[in-house]
């Protein structure tokens, strides 16, 4: 037995990734949720919106490298962050008069809205890869480790290391911050108030002399900036490739609708418990069972499921939610 | 929806005239050899096959969308799902396979189908939670330990050339019938849990399906051999090396006036688009009966509201249902003819943007709702994408010809192949927002 190795491990492999991933999926699945509540339909684009946002940002970020600027031990990606939303709420507003407004005003199905939203996917798509090709790029610089595995070793002198990189801690310090920001907003200030209100009952709010489009103009901001920071610290901590933001479209839906579509609190639980699912279910378990059961030898890695099925478990957590509880677990808007 | 869907009456003419246009198209890339056409009949008619199958999988979309109004975002998944049926049922059987892992593999795949089939006869008998978290927990063990053995057995059976379980050997034709019930039941078990939720769950569930349908394809290597691809898939028409070894078929060829290399692709390609005629007519015949009969009514009732429907006494989930089955099928069997027409199965080139997206575009081009609009969407998106390859650099070349030599300029040819993706998106929303109802609307 031995708890501490077995602790080590899990925390390295399985606690730390997943934590980082699941804040990723938190804030992209805020986005999804706050579109749905307030434009009522799922917005196939957002994948593609955070690829967009993170391109620009990188393009910033070179632009900022070669000035010589940066922020020291930190990424100077997190510099380039503002342009990048910038950016990407134009994007957005734009696409929000040329497409959106139209089929809002006819009061059209929500599904032409998300059919629609597929064409702005399609061409959003096509931006991002224009402005910077189909190529990965790695774009993090600074500080790459905050505990790394050799310091960690001598410090403990476990035969096991434990790395904390900077681009995890890092995500997990930027979400907390924005979903704080994010929340008083909502809650404390009169636009987020009217915001919820617009989102609860589109017929009373505009009783009580809210803008409607204002709400929307808002929500598309927000959604935005949500979008440009999810996907730079997605791409912080692994890499950018624009074909992987159209498929991380796939966990980020089944978070915003575990939690209840329409429900921010929802979408950053659905968020971690997709993908703490996700990291656990494929994590090869051999070995922190090694640790803590030694006398027990098992044949197999012990992994549930081959990485590149990592997808399959998002979805089957959706399933799952749709046949039991199809509003979601903290009961969003009504099937 | 009502509003996009408002009747109007159109020239009877136009349908008939906007499919010669599309067929002058086809006859100048087969005889005008310029910078826009190929000159090749063996090009053109290979468009025009690939944009059959389009149309044949545009018209199943067609089925949901149009007449129900379901959003399926997993066609690339159908495909692939009726892919694998000429795989499993036209290739010779492989040496080894079966007695390496046959039977424990259909064991394990009658475990996991009963396991499931118990946790939800439990489920509805006692609604207890525990009791099927604790059979699905079991069965899923059960199910890998008959598995796993099993896999690594028909994996490692002369890995080099097969490593996989290979077909019953039966003709090929019958695979696309097999295809189409493959799509089928992979669409029973979707719609059975998305259909009779809010519109969108459909829309996700079936992106859902989709990726994963096509990540069992890539890295299931016992069943079509994963990324390592399929070759040899049997043909249900005449080899070219056949035909040029055929000394009758040559003397022919050469009193048109062809080199027999040329004529025998020519009459290979002429021969599939035969065999796909004949399927997209049987099917449009069948959609255009059902479409005209009372159901086809019922279905569109339900579509245009839903509400009234339900209080006419009809059960929209189970038509929704009915006819996700059968569009999923349509698609399978078009899936099933892409690989008969490749001879390959290739996991890797099952991308969404190209076999879900695309597919898309042609339907909402074309006329949702209309299947000859589905048609004529299908055939004349298929030959502007393959096009668009050879003139969007060359339109690129000539508009960049005037700036000078740069990084910009070199930026701008690169990204030509890029432009592909946003043209098709702002087809989509224009044609979306200005001609809702497509090229060929709904009668």
């Amino acid at each position: 037995m031995d708890f501490l190795n077995a602790l080590v491990v899990f925390l390295n492999f399985v606690f730390i990734p997943a934590a980082a991933y699941g804040a990723q999926l938190a804030l992209g699945a805020l986005g999804v949720t706050l579109v749905y509540g307030i434009l009522r339909f799922s917005n196939f684009a957002h994948g593609d919106t955070m690829a967009f946002g993170t391109a620009v940002v990188i393009l910033v970020t070179w632009g900022l490298q070669a000035m010589g600027i940066s922020l020291g031990p930190l990424p100077t990606a997190l510099l380039a962050l503002p342009f990048g939303i910038a950016a990407t709420a134009m994007l957005v507003l734009l696409t929000d008069k040329a497409v959106y407004k139209f089929y809002r005003v006819k009061k059209a199905a929500p599904i032409i809205l998300v059919m629609a939203s597929v064409g702005v996917m399609f061409v959003m798509n096509g931006l991002t890869r224009l402005l910077i090709g189909v190529s990965e790029y790695r774009f993090d610089d600074g500080e790459r480790f905050i505990i790394n595995v050799r310091d960690f070793r001598e410090w403990s002198g476990l035969p096991e290391g434990l790395a904390l990189r900077s681009t995890q801690a890092l995500t997990l310090v930027v979400a907390v911050i924005v979903v704080i920001a994010l929340f008083y907003f909502l809650n404390r200030t009169k636009s987020g108030k009217a915001m919820r209100a617009y989102s609860d009952n589109e017929d009373l709010a505009l009783l009580s002399g809210i803008d409607p489009e204002r709400v929307v103009r808002m929500t598309w901001i927000i959604a935005a900036s949500l979008a440009t920071i999810a996907g730079t610290l997605y791409g912080l901590d692994k890499s950018f490739k624009a074909f992987n933001y159209f498929q991380i479209l796939m966990p980020i839906f089944a978070a915003a609708i575990v939690g209840g579509l329409g429900n921010p609190l929802g979408a950053i639980a659905g968020g971690f418990l997709v993908a703490f699912s996700e990291v656990a279910v494929t994590y090869p378990w051999v070995k922190i069972v090694g640790y803590i059961a030694p006398w027990y030898e098992p044949s197999g890695l012990m992994q549930l499921l081959g990485t590149e099925y990592k997808f399959a478990v998002s979805f089957v957590i959706l399933i799952v939610v749709l046949l039991f509880r199809p509003t979601g677990l903290f009961r969003g808007k009504s099937a | 929806m009502s509003n996009t869907r408002q009747s109007a009456g159109y020239s009877a003419w136009r349908a008939p005239v906007l499919f010669a246009i599309l067929a002058v198209l086809f006859v100048l890339e087969g005889t005008v050899n310029n910078t826009m056409f190929s000159g090749s009949w063996n090009t053109s008619l290979a468009i025009l096959n690939m944009g059959l199958l389009s149309a044949i999988t545009a018209l199943g979309v067609n089925m949901q969308w149009g007449y129900a109004g379901l959003f399926n975002v997993g066609v690339v998944g159908f495909l692939a799902m009726g892919a694998l049926a000429p795989v499993l049922v036209s290739l010779p059987p492989v040496e080894g396979a079966w007695q390496a892992g046959g039977p424990r593999l259909l064991a394990a795949l009658a475990v996991g189908v009963g396991v499931l089939a118990i946790a939800k006869l439990v489920w509805t008998r006692t609604r207890s939670g525990i009791a099927i978290a604790v059979i699905l927990l079991a069965g899923f063990f059960a199910y890998r330990f008959l598995f796993d053995p099993a896999v690594i057995a028909i994996e490692n059976n002369n890995p080099a050339r097969h490593g996989n379980i290979g077909g019953l050997g039966l003709p090929v034709l019958l695979s696309w019938a097999v295809g189409g019930l493959f799509a089928a039941a992979a669409a029973w078990a979707i719609g059975k849990v998305a259909l009779g939720l809010r519109s969108d769950y459909l829309a996700i569930a079936t992106l859902g399906i989709g990726e994963i349908i096509v990540a069992v394809m890539k890295n299931e290597d016992w069943l079509a051999r994963g990324v390592k691809n399929i070759t040899s898939i049997p043909r249900p028409v005449a080899y070219e090396v056949d035909l040029q070894n055929n000394a009758e078929f040559v003397a022919v060829a050469k009193d048109w006036g062809f080199q027999a290399a040329e004529a025998s692709g020519i009459w290979v390609k002429l021969s599939y688009m035969s065999l796909f005629l004949v399927v997209l007519l049987v099917l449009i015949l069948l959609a255009e009966l059902a479409l005209k009969s009372p159901w086809g009514r019922m279905m569109r009732a339900i579509r245009d509201n839903e509400t009234a429907a339900e209080a006419m006494g009809k059960d929209v989930t189970r038509r929704h249902l009915q006819v996700f089955i059968l569009g999923s099928a349509v698609i399978g069997i078009a899936g099933a003819m892409m690989v008969t027409l490749d001879g390959l199965l290739t996991p890797t080139s099952y991308n969404p943007l190209r076999y879900t997206f695309l597919i898309w575009v042609m339907v909402i081009v074309g006329g949702s709702g209309n299947n000859w609009g589905a048609v004529l969407g299908a055939v004349t998106i298929w030959f502007l994408w393959i096009k668009v390859e050879v003139w969007g650099p060359a339109l690129i070349g000539m508009l960049t010809a005037p700036m000078p030599d740069g990084d910009l300029k070199m930026h701008l040819l690169d990204s030509a192949p890029h432009m592909r993706f946003i043209a098709m998106g702002l087809v989509l929303l224009l044609v979306l927002r200005f001609a809702p109802r497509g090229l060929l609307p709904e009668k």
